[in-house]
Parts: C-alpha cells; sequence; structure tokens
C-alpha cells in the first residue's frame, strides 16, 4: 500500500511516499510563489523518476506552513507532531528532536511512546533559523553552501550581540571593517543561530539523545555550533531534511 | 450530531444592555445633572458611590478592551500615542486609553467625555502614571490615588490591622479629599450600600465560576468575558449584583439539566491573562477539536473574591456575616475583601498565583493550558513564566502563544492558531467535521 507525506515549507517542498511503511521515492522541490504549481510539477517529476502514479497512493498526509493549502492530501498534522513521528521511526531513543527550518526553529521533547511532552517554536525572529544564515552569507559575500565550511576554520570565538537579523546584518559590517577574518566571522553567524535554538531546547528540557532535522541542519557549521552550545551530540539524520514529510507519511499510513 | 444539548444564555442582552447602559450614563451625566469620574476597575468604586445616586464612572481597563476589540478604531488611539511620543511597549489598554481622548472619540460614539476627578489606585506602574497622563491631557484634573501595596492575603501572606489600615487610611482621607473636590456631602447610607453590593457582586461571581466545575461546563470563557466585564465597570452598583444573582440561578439551572456551553466539549483548558481581545475567534477555534476554555484565573479572579485553602482548593469567599455598621467599619470591610483578590497575589510571589492555577487545573477538571504570553500588561504577565514551569511540573500539558491584549499588531492570528493546532494534536484532539 502506498502512503505519502507532504511537507510544505517556506522555500521547499518536500515529497516522502512508503510502500508497506518503507520509503519508495523521495522528492525535494522549490515552493516558489506559486505552492499549487510547484507541488503539481513536483508530482509529475515523481511519476517520471519513479512511476508511481498520484492515483495509486492510497492515502496523502501534508505538513508544514502550507499544509491547509493544498489539494492532494486528505487530512493534516502540524510540523510538531510530524517531525516527533519522523525522527522517532529513525530512532526509537530519541527524546529531543529540534527543527530548524527556513523561517522556523523548533524545539520537541518527546517520550519513549513518541508522544509529544512540550514543544517550542521560534516564529517571529529570524536570527533563528535558516533565512539569517542566508541574509549573513550575502552579507559576506559568500555562498550559503561554503558558509558552514568556512567557519570551521575559525580560530576564534567573536560574540555577536545583536538580537535582531537585521542588526546583526549591520553589526557584520562592522567585524568586516575591524577586519574580522571571515571563518571567525561565519562561526559567529552560526553561534548566534545555535544560542537562539539552545535556548529554546532548554526550555522544553534538553534530554539525549538529541536528533536534529531540517535543511538547516545540512550546514555543518551550525551543526558544530550547536553540539557546543548543548555540550552533547547531536544525531543528523542522512536525509535530515525530509524528515517531516517522513513523518506525515506515517501518519499517513497509521503509524 | 453533539454530544450535550445547548442552548443560549437568557440573559445574555441584559448583560448587554447593562454594559451600554454603564457606558451611556456616563457621556451623559453632566446632561442629567449629576458627575462623573475616571480610574482604574480595581479602584474601590464603592467610595465615590457615596456621593451621590447621580455619580457615574468610566474604569479605564474595559474601556481599554472595548477599544481593543474594534481593531481600527483601536490602531487610530494607538498611533495618535505613538505620534504623541510615548513609547509602544507602554500597557496597551493605556495606549488605546490616551490614544481615543488625543483623537477626542469614545469608543461608544460622540466625543470623548472629560471625568470630573480621577479616582485612582497604584495596582501596577502603569497605573501609577495613567492618570497622571489623563490628567494633563485633558488641561488638569483632580485626582486621587491610593497606594495598594500592602502584602498578599492569607495562606500566603498575611494582611494584618496595620496592614489594611494602611490602605483603609488613604480611602478615609480620599472621602475628605471626593467632598472638597466635588463640594458635595459624603453620604455614609450610600457608601455602605455600595460596599455591601461589591460583595454580593464578587462574591457571586465567584459561585457562578464554581459552577463551572461541572461536566459539560455551563459556560464557555469567551461568553463569560461579557458576563464578568460588568463587575469590572462598577461592581458596586446594585443593578449589577442583582444581575449576578439572577445569572447565578439560570446557570446553575443549565448545570442540572446538562446544558453545556460547547455542545462537542472533550477537552478543558484554561486560558490565563487578559486575551487579544481583537482575537476572541481564537476561543471558537477551540471548539473545532471539541476543546473548550472554562474559564482562567484571570476570568475568575479578576472580580471574583475567593479563598485558597490550606488543602490545595480554590472556593469562593463567604460574604461578610454582617453590614458595616458604619464609615470606618465598611472601609475596613472593603479593603480587607478587596486585598484578597486572588490577581493581587501574584504581585507578591509567582508561586501563589501558580497555586491558585493548579487548583484550577485539579478541580474543573482540564486537559491543558494555554498560557497568553501578553505583551500588553506586564502586570498580569508577571512571573508566568514560572506559571508555565509549575504546572507542568503538576503534570498539566501547557501551551503559550505570544500576543497583546490591546494592540493587534502584536498578535499573529496564523502563527497561534498553527500553536494551537500542535497543542491539540499532543491532547490527542483531532478537528471534529463540521
Amino acid at each position: 500500500m502506498l502512503t505519502a507525506g507532504i511537507d510544505i515549507g517556506a522555500k521547499t517542498i518536500e515529497i516522502v511516499i512508503l510502500d508497506d511503511g518503507k520509503i519508495a521515492f523521495q522528492n525535494l522541490t522549490v515552493a516558489g510563489y506559486d505552492v499549487r504549481e510547484s507541488l503539481k510539477k513536483a508530482w509529475e517529476d515523481i511519476e517520471a523518476q519513479s512511476g508511481i502514479k498520484l492515483d495509486g497512493i492510497k492515502k496523502i498526509v501534508a505538513t508544514g506552513a502550507g499544509r491547509k493549502d493544498t489539494i492532494y492530501a486528505s487530512d493534516t498534522i502540524t510540523e510538531v507532531s510530524a517531525a516527533a513521528k519522523g525522527a522517532l521511526a529513525l530512532n526509537r531513543d530519541i527524546r529531543t528532536v529540534v527543527d530548524v527550518g527556513a523561517e522556523e526553529g523548533r524545539a520537541i521533547k518527546v517520550d519513549s511512546a513518541g508522544k509529544v511532552m512540550d514543544f517550542a517554536i521560534n516564529e517571529k525572529c529570524a536570527a533563528g533559523a535558516g533565512a539569517f544564515t542566508e541574509a549573513m552569507a550575502r552579507a559576506l559575500e559568500v555562498p550559503l553552501e561554503e558558509l558552514g565550511p568556512l567557519s570551521l576554520q575559525s580560530t576564534q570565538a567573536v560574540p555577536m550581540n545583536a538580537q535582531c537579523a537585521v542588526f546583526a546584518e549591520s553589526e557584520l559590517v562592522t567585524l568586516v571593517h575591524n577586519k574580522t577574518p571571515k571563518p571567525d566571522m561565519a562561526r559567529a553567524i552560526h553561534d548566534a543561530i545555535a544560542d537562539r535554538i539552545v535556548s529554546m531546547v532548554r526550555r522544553v528540557g534538553l534530554e539525549e539523545k538529541v536528533m536534529l532535522i531540517g535543511g538547516v541542519a545540512r550546514n555543518i557549521g551550525f551543526v558544530t555550533s550547536l553540539k557546543r552550545d548543548l555540550e552533547t551530540e547531536v544525531i543528523v539524520p542522512e536525509d535530515c531534511e525530509y524528515v517531516g514529510a517522513y513523518g506525515a507519511a506515517l501518519a499517513a499510513a497509521g503509524k | 450530531m453533539a454530544k450535550y444539548p445547548t442552548e443560549p444564555l437568557k440573559l445574555w442582552n441584559k448583560a448587554k444592555e447593562i454594559r451600554e447602559t454603564f457606558y451611556r450614563n456616563y457621556a451623559e451625566a453632566h446632561d442629567k445633572g449629576g458627575i462623573r469620574w475616571a480610574g482604574g476597575a480595581w479602584t474601590f468604586d464603592a467610595v465615590p458611590a457615596g456621593l451621590g445616586e447621580d455619580v457615574y464612572s468610566l474604569t479605564s481597563e474595559p474601556y481599554g478592551a472595548s477599544l481593543a476589540f474594534n481593531r481600527k478604531l483601536s490602531l487610530e488611539c494607538l498611533e495618535a500615542t505613538e505620534n504623541a511620543g510615548w513609547s509602544r511597549d507602554l500597557c496597551s489598554y493605556m495606549r488605546n486609553y490616551w490614544g481615543s481622548i488625543i483623537i477626542n472619540k469614545y469608543a461608544f460614539g460622540g466625543p470623548f467625555p472629560k471625568p470630573d476627578f480621577i479616582w485612582q489606585d497604584h495596582i501596577c506602574c502603569s497605573h501609577a502614571k495613567w492618570y497622571q497622563v489623563v490628567s494633563e491631557l485633558e488641561g488638569g484634573i483632580p485626582m486621587w490615588c491610593v497606594d495598594v501595596a500592602a502584602g498578599g492575603c492569607e495562606p500566603f501572606m498575611g494582611l494584618s490591622p496595620a496592614r489594611i489600615d494602611y490602605v483603609a487610611g488613604q480611602l478615609l482621607d480620599g472621602i475628605d479629599w471626593l467632598e472638597k473636590t466635588t463640594s458635595r456631602r459624603f453620604n455614609d447610607e450610600l457608601y455602605i450600600e455600595a460596599c455591601w453590593n461589591d460583595f454580593r457582586s464578587t462574591h457571586k461571581w465567584a459561585e457562578i465560576c464554581l459552577l463551572n466545575q461541572a461536566v459539560p461546563a455551563p459556560l464557555d470563557e469567551k461568553s463569560m468575558y461579557s458576563l464578568y466585564v460588568l463587575a469590572t465597570l462598577q461592581k458596586s452598583w446594585k443593578v449589577i449584583a442583582d444581575f449576578y444573582e439572577e445569572l447565578y440561578k439560570e446557570v446553575e439551572d443549565r448545570v442540572k439539566r446538562g446544558i453545556a456551553a460547547v455542545g462537542n466539549e472533550k477537552y478543558r483548558v484554561i486560558s490565563d491573562t487578559q486575551p487579544p481581545w481583537g482575537f476572541l475567534k481564537v476561543f471558537r477555534y477551540l471548539e473545532k477539536f471539541g476543546c473548550v476554555s472554562i474559564g482562567s484565573l484571570y476570568t475568575f479572579g479578576l472580580e471574583g473574591m475567593w479563598n485558597y485553602t490550606e488543602e490545595g482548593q480554590m472556593i469562593p469567599r463567604a460574604m461578610p456575616d454582617h453590614k458595616p455598621k458604619d464609615r470606618e467599619e465598611a472601609t475596613r470591610m472593603l479593603v480587607d475583601w478587596h486585598l484578597h483578590k486572588p490577581e493581587y497575589q501574584h504581585f507578591y510571589s509567582p508561586k501563589f498565583k501558580s497555586d491558585f492555577m493548579t487548583a484550577i487545573a485539579n478541580d474543573w477538571k482540564l486537559d491543558g493550558i494555554m498560557l497568553h504570553y501578553n505583551r500588553g500588561c506586564e502586570g498580569l504577565s508577571l512571573g508566568i513564566a514560572e506559571n508555565r514551569l509549575a504546572l507542568q511540573k503538576a503534570g498539566y500539558p501547557v501551551m503559550t502563544f505570544e500576543g497583546n491584549m490591546g494592540d493587534e499588531r502584536e498578535f499573529d492570528e496564523a502563527r497561534t492558531m498553527q500553536r494551537i493546532d500542535a497543542f491539540m494534536e499532543t491532547l490527542g484532539a483531532e478537528q471534529l467535521e463540521e
């Protein structure tokens, strides 16, 4: 039986298709302005690449910011539940899930049965989400995919005092004028996001093991800063940006 | 099909009429040869009632809430206040109120009616400055302000005779001031009657809230806002005391017949602090999940008078066993009564409020709590993060949402609904069919 989960985020759409509960196919598309068009194209790509037809899927559950705006899903679950489901399915020892996407960061505490015990969401501040790294990469004139590796070359911690992503950009200009090495500035950027995320994690209560998911988990600089701030190991699954969609697909499969 | 029968409140329209009359009376006070005053809703309104039966009031917080409910007018008021130089992080009721004066628009039509005197109490830093600014904006209005920081009540702290004397002394001095300011003779009989009505209103409101322990709850919090507000307008007015007695009978009858506020009630929650007045639809949204907010410490205890027992229960405070015999006794009884208000206690320690909230969670059979991190009121938000921890420690799921009771620009409706969706999932609630 085929089921699917769609995670409609601010920047990207992930689709995970399960066949009797096992991952059969995954697809990532840029969300773009017209999400409906993007979804339509995504399904066409899936069929072209895997042969799986949309009408062959028994149930589809949507999650993400745009979950209520899709005609393809018969049901929805929130990102919190989807992330918890997906993370625990990947590793039953996970008790804290950190989900950092383009526009939101979430800290989720789960129990051994997978029940969400508490959650915290950073939704008003770009300085705690992927949008911050994008803005800072532009300010540093470094391609986004190089920002993380660059930060690993840092030789000293430079504090970023600004609480706000907009002011942080101004602060970055000051650091540039002070001839601060680029790797150190790159590390400062990741430390700043990590600080905000860790604050949320401590709010719900840190309990090992910790899994980091979402698109920002691909950023090795952020992962390093997060581990340092949490003072614990952080598990990053291979397909970290698909975990929400995977959780939604599991919900569709009744798991 | 709904799980429980529902029916509208019979007294709903009467509640609305009383409120409209209150605001109309204030505006038309001079036309009737009367006088009018303004001050906070906690401000011992029984005292000015001793000046005559033609004395009308405008209490600040419910007026601020009325403005906030009208989002278009509220934005005009808020922007006028900010353009005049006041900071956006001040109390949002206060900013709405000042703006109403600055643009000279009364929320109930016509120009803003200037009070003859101000009768205020210093319940928080905002209230201390609120009417100083009002007086300045209106070209100077006589003002009396009572400091009420006398400590919490039993069993948390002790209201000693000296503490009661501290506040009562200011009220008694205030009576002399009122006579001089208004050139009216203070009538002790009217005052004693007003005190007694104050006790009646606030005792009876607590008894009504107690009825919400029933399953299904006969009242939901959104409806309760339109009912508790009457006590914030003028709890010493006989009309309101009588209304609450009538309301109690109707709600008691609803409990006997199993009439629910929300027909598909499956999950019960409380909220905390003032709600975002421009977005009360949040409470209707809960109903899509079979979830009802059955009240809050704010709705129960802003006006209702309660005792907190050593067994950890919240029970309505018993009426005094006799009417006061003279001015001094009336004043001491009034102060003793009011300093027991639950919403005073957390100013002394967040633990006191946590105890009240946990008692509500236990006895009103809650499934969860929704805390409004209300940026518009530092006073009632004081210690709310501690309350969250205490409630979680007591085993209750808690969600928080950010907002502002009186500034719609600080409430993100879409994101808040998403948080509610996530919280409902953690409770195991699903959206019911339409």
